[in-house]
């Protein structure tokens, strides 16, 4: 597809992507709770127009790179929205977490290429380029707290979007809300 | 409203939008006879209508039918209360979102009625007698006392005695009792409800399982499915074994319960042809599951495009202001040649079977007179354009014609429109084998 409909469609997707983001949020304060059904229809768009927002940016990819052009997203490094075919126990939670879940697990694979990376002297800041999916889209807001002068950023460890280790729950709770489900 | 000239046109349009928020009607039902219709609400309340029955005078004679008698309120009563489940912090709404009612065995009528979590068994029934003619109490007033009571007889007691009162025909007076509360049954929100032909079960399905209770129990229920896919599930009129679920691929599957105890292995399943692109996945979802009343054959809504293809353009719009989720009702006529369904713009739109050919029609009062013949309308795709079209981009979203009933027997039909209640008859084929 040609330049401009490529970034017509990201620019869609991303639009569409905020609102389904807004629309999941929003539902949990609605009277009446949470409706599943809803909820994995509007995890299902969020998918859908995720995988159409980053194949969109692949084929925006400078062409002339000489690697073969459509390669399926699935060997990305970023996490997978679960299936809606799953267990019907975990299912509501998932869709739930799901926005949270890829947050933080996109955080956590920025935590380990960019440890420390704000301290690094401009220098020796690696040069490995991040895979596209792991780079937080750009509509979503920032999530790191912001430091006082002073503090330094502790590194979440690596598994700690699973209730784990006491200390990644406190890391946690600051930049993430947990429902009470 | 012309008391006060002088104070500036106060707009109370939000203040209307306010009041009648629990007015919108959430589900409308006939019984099996069509003598009676019920409506539920958003504010937990069910309104039930009876047909009067006309007396036949003059209008009698040989072929003619007669003219149809009109729907009158018969009763109102307050079914669901707002609840809230301190467990998980979350209000439940009272909001009724189905009724049924049960195969008549008395005098008396029985509905069952659903919020969210909460199945209600109601008793309807008629008094048109009093007891009168009690004497509890002697000349003072008091109470009197029973270890002084010597005699029981019909009338004119002594002072020792009491009297035994006399049924007295009264003004007809409707009552109506819980008999029934089945509780704690749903984790998710109860979708729909469907009583057995056996008389004695019925099932309630959420979004994740199907529970089948015993009327008469309400401590316990059975879970016979769990399908994270669930839509809603329906009985069929005339086998009380087996049972049909739809999910939101808009598939539907045929469980037979005496295969096995959980019912997730399905018997038949049934598979429209489906898009694929995500906007269609939250369309398919809008279905509804419903047998032909023959109960041989299973059938759901006619396919989407054919619909609300007209839609399609706007699938954008629609989504962001959420009535791309509105779950559209589909209903058929008792002779399953005709299937109904509901639309924007207080639409809605009936498909015949065998042609494919449908009209389009409105629930409006502003725009048609009582007792005038309804014209039909038309929604502007392109091509010539003719009087009375109206444009896709003309449509109001928010007059959404969601739930409807038609007559087991006659060619009547309920449309609910927000907080109004539309009944139409066909004059011109009233029965339903005419056609």
């Amino acid at each position: 597809m040609s330049a401009t409909t490529a970034m017509e469609v990201n620019i869609e997707a991303r639009r569409i992507l905020a609102v389904s983001i807004s629309k999941l949020y929003a539902s949990r304060s609605q009277r009446g709770g949470l409706r599943l059904h809803r909820s994995l229809l509007l995890s299902l768009v969020m998918k859908s127009a995720r995988d159409i927002y980053h194949s969109s940016r692949e084929s925006d990819a400078p062409s002339e790179a000489q690697s073969p052009p459509e390669e399926p997203m699935d060997t990305s490094s970023s996490p997978e929205l679960p299936e809606p075919q799953p267990e019907p126990l975990s299912e509501r939670n998932s869709s739930e977490t799901a926005v949270k879940e890829s947050d933080s697990e996109e955080e956590d694979y920025e935590s380990d290429t960019t440890e420390d990376k704000e301290n690094l002297s401009p220098a020796r800041q690696s040069r490995k380029r991040r895979g596209k999916a792991s780079a937080a889209p750009d509509f979503l807001p920032n999530k790191r707290a912001r430091l006082e002068p002073g503090e330094e950023r502790y590194a979440a460890p690596v598994a700690s979007c699973r209730v784990g280790a006491g200390e990644s729950l406190t890391t946690l709770s600051l930049n993430q809300v947990i429902p009470a489900f | 409203m012309g008391e006060d000239a002088e104070s500036p046109k106060i707009n109370h349009t939000f203040l209307r939008d306010y009041v009648t928020e629990a007015d919108v009607i959430s589900t409308v039902e006939f019984n099996q006879t069509g003598d009676l219709l019920a409506t539920g609400d958003k504010g937990g309340r069910v309104v039930i209508f009876q047909r009067e029955t006309e007396s036949k005078g003059e209008s009698e004679e040989a072929g003619e039918v007669g003219d149809s008698g009109e729907y009158n309120v018969y009763s109102t009563f307050q079914s669901h209360e707002p609840d809230f489940d301190y467990l998980k912090s979350l209000e439940i709404e009272e909001k009724i979102n189905k009724i049924r009612w049960l195969p008549q065995q008395n005098a008396a009528h029985f509905l069952l009625s659903t919020n969210d979590k909460t199945v209600k068994l109601w008793k309807v029934s008629e008094r048109d007698k009093r007891p009168e003619g009690y004497n509890l109490k002697d000349e003072e007033g008091r109470i009197k006392d029973v270890s002084t009571i010597t005699s029981l007889r019909v009338q004119n007691s002594l002072p020792c005695g009491f009297t035994v009162p006399v049924l007295k025909p009264t003004d007809l007076m409707v009552e109506v009792r819980p008999r029934r509360v089945f509780a704690n049954g749903h984790t998710y929100h109860i979708n729909s409800i469907s009583v057995n032909s056996d008389g004695e079960t019925y099932l309630s399905a959420d979004d994740l399982r199907i529970n089948m209770w015993h009327l008469d129990i309400t401590d316990r229920s059975f879970s016979i499915l769990c399908d994270p896919d669930l839509f809603s599930a329906e009985f069929p009129p005339h086998h009380c074994h087996v049972f049909v679920y739809s999910s939101s691929k808009g598939t539907l599957r045929l469980c037979d319960m005496r295969a096995s105890a959980l019912c997730d292995k399905h018997t038949k399943l049934f598979t429209p042809f489906t898009n694929k692109s995500f906007h269609h996945q939250c369309k398919v979802s809008n279905r509804e599951t419903q047998f032909f009343l023959s109960g041989s054959v299973v059938s759901e809504c006619p396919a989407h495009p054919q619909v609300h293809e007209y839609l399609r353009s706007k699938l954008c719009s629609l989504y962001e202001n959420d009535c791309i989720f509105d779950k559209f009702e589909c209903v058929w006529n008792s002779s399953d040649s005709v299937i109904m369904t509901g639309a924007y713009n207080s639409f809605f739109r009936m498909f015949d079977r065998e042609t494919g050919r449908g009209v389009t029609l409105e629930a409006w009062r502003e725009n048609s007179k009582p007792r005038a013949v309804l014209r039909t309308r038309r929604v502007y795709t392109g091509g010539k354009r003719r009087r009375g079209d109206v444009g896709v981009d003309s449509l109001d979203f928010t007059k959404k014609i969601l739930h409807m009933a038609w007559h087991p027997a006659e060619n009547i039909i309920a449309i609910a429109a927000t907080n109004n209640l539309y009944i139409f008859q066909d004059r011109v084929n009233p029965d339903a084998q005419t056609q």
